[in-house]
């Protein structure tokens, strides 16, 4: 894994981190599926960058987007999370054998199937963590977890339709 | 020794995961404590600057409607101005201080807002060098809006009214019963009004102000109107009354704020006579 093949994920993570502070701040379907739309830069960089730098990535960018938010540690503390489980569960959700460490764990590369058994659980914790802190002493569980169903399922959508429309489809070997 | 050693070293990312996870709860709880200083938030420069462009631009779009609003409060002040200009053959008294104002107001916009989450704040382009300090309520033509945290030099960050750790002070317009407005975290246009006892009676549409008992609004700041009421179910002494908010939440663009100049004085009193005043 070299600096220059992460150049485009950092580019990618930037688009995504923008359209999160700028669109998608108070956007929140009914009021209860919010789009985590930069996770999406997360979800897809390749199995062999390591657990320790991608959580560090992801503690950052919580971290900034918790300062524009006011949401201090709530984005944070769940991409954090996020990032730790990542590595796990795309090793478990991978089909024995057919396991590439280097691939990428796009939509074009892994299919549409693996794509969402790998993405949507990840997305599901992330909300629990999320929801969780923003609701802690509040709300209910049962809100939270209803929550953090369908903001996975509507982050879930978001990432496949940006992945259809931008981009650019790799030619399988 | 080695083996404990070798042990850390494999579960480092596990260990890296605690401490990171450790830090960010330890952010959550320092932020939301009410005596902790935010130490990052929107009222840092930088942020603020990014939050303001973005401002600028989104609120290009509602300048007719802010205008038009604040048209129709000027007409609004201006009859009352004429209403208390004094005839000119009469003589100015020196007012004693009983009648002194007590409340200062200021202007400011919004630079940032958050409505989703369940503390909601809202960023203002305002700071200590235009003479606003934390503690100030924030209200606009529609109603009342909040009150800052805290302040930078040139930006305010306040609790929105949507914000479930606010709680302000108000009462019934008709029959002067007082409670506290508190919002729990779900409809972004509903609050509920806590601690009004069973006997009161509380209808639909009647109207809820600031009770002034709190130094933080002047008396009279129309918070909203009586939507629902009924026994609470978990304490049937009281009731829980749903009051539908009379401001915007998804539309602030200009607010005023006000500080309770003689503050100080009230806050040494309560000091004084060993009582806490939860505003």
């Amino acid at each position: 894994m070299t600096i220059k093949s992460l150049l485009p994920y950092a580019f990618l993570i930037l688009i995504l981190g923008l359209v999160q502070l700028l669109f998608l701040k108070n956007l929140a379907l009914f009021g209860h599926a919010f789009g985590f739309l930069y996770l999406l830069g997360l979800l897809i960089l390749p199995g062999n960058l390591k657990t320790i730098p991608l959580m560090l990535l992801a503690f950052s960018l919580g971290f900034v987007l918790d300062i524009f938010f006011q949401t201090i540690g709530m984005h944070t503390a769940a991409a954090t999370c996020f990032a730790f489980f990542k590595p796990i569960w795309l090793k478990i959700s991978s089909p024995t054998g057919g396991y590439d460490e280097a691939e990428e764990p796009s939509l074009s590369q892994i299919g549409l199937g693996r794509f969402v058994t790998y993405a949507f659980p990840l997305l599901f914790l992330y909300g629990v963590v999320f929801f969780i802190a923003d609701q802690w002493g509040t709300g209910g569980f049962f809100m939270v977890l209803s929550k953090s169903f369908f903001s996975a399922l509507f982050t879930l959508m978001l990432a496949i339709l940006v992945q259809l429309l931008f981009f650019r489809r790799k030619r399988g070997i | 020794m080695g083996r404990i050693l070798q042990f850390l070293y494999r579960v480092r990312a596990f260990l890296l995961f605690a401490f990171l996870e450790f830090l960010a709860i330890w952010m959550i709880v320092a932020n939301n404590s009410p005596q902790g200083a935010a130490f990052f938030n929107s009222s840092n420069e930088a942020v603020g600057n990014a939050l303001k462009k973005q401002a600028d631009v989104v609120q290009f779009f509602s300048l007719a409607e802010a205008n038009e609003a604040l048209t129709a409060e000027n007409a609004a002040l201006l009859k009352q101005l004429m209403a208390l200009q004094v005839a000119p053959d009469s003589m100015p008294l020196a007012l004693d201080s009983l009648l002194e104002a007590s409340y200062e107001f200021k202007g400011a916009r919004v630079i940032g807002n958050s409505l989703r989450f369940s503390q909601n704040y809202l960023t203002l382009n305002k700071g200590s060098k235009q003479g606003i300090k934390p503690g100030m309520g924030v209200f606009n033509s529609q109603g009342a809006v909040g009150r800052i945290k805290s302040v930078s030099e040139n930006r305010a960050v306040a609790f929105s009214l949507l914000n479930t750790s606010l709680l302000i002070s108000s009462k019934i317009k008709t029959s002067d019963v007082f409670g506290s407005v508190q919002w729990d975290g779900g409809n972004t246009s509903e609050v509920n009004l806590l601690y009004v006892p069973r006997h009161v009676k509380a209808t639909k549409g009647d109207s809820v102000v600031t009770s002034g008992f709190n130094a933080v609004f002047p008396e009279g700041i129309l918070i909203g109107v009586i939507s629902n009421v009924e026994v609470n179910k978990k304490d049937s002494n009281y009731l829980s009354i749903t009051v539908k908010l009379s401001t915007d939440f998804s539309k602030l663009s200009y607010v005023y704020l006000v500080e309770n100049t003689s503050f100080t004085e009230l806050d040494s009193l309560y000091k004084q006579s060993e009582l806490t005043n939860d505003y």
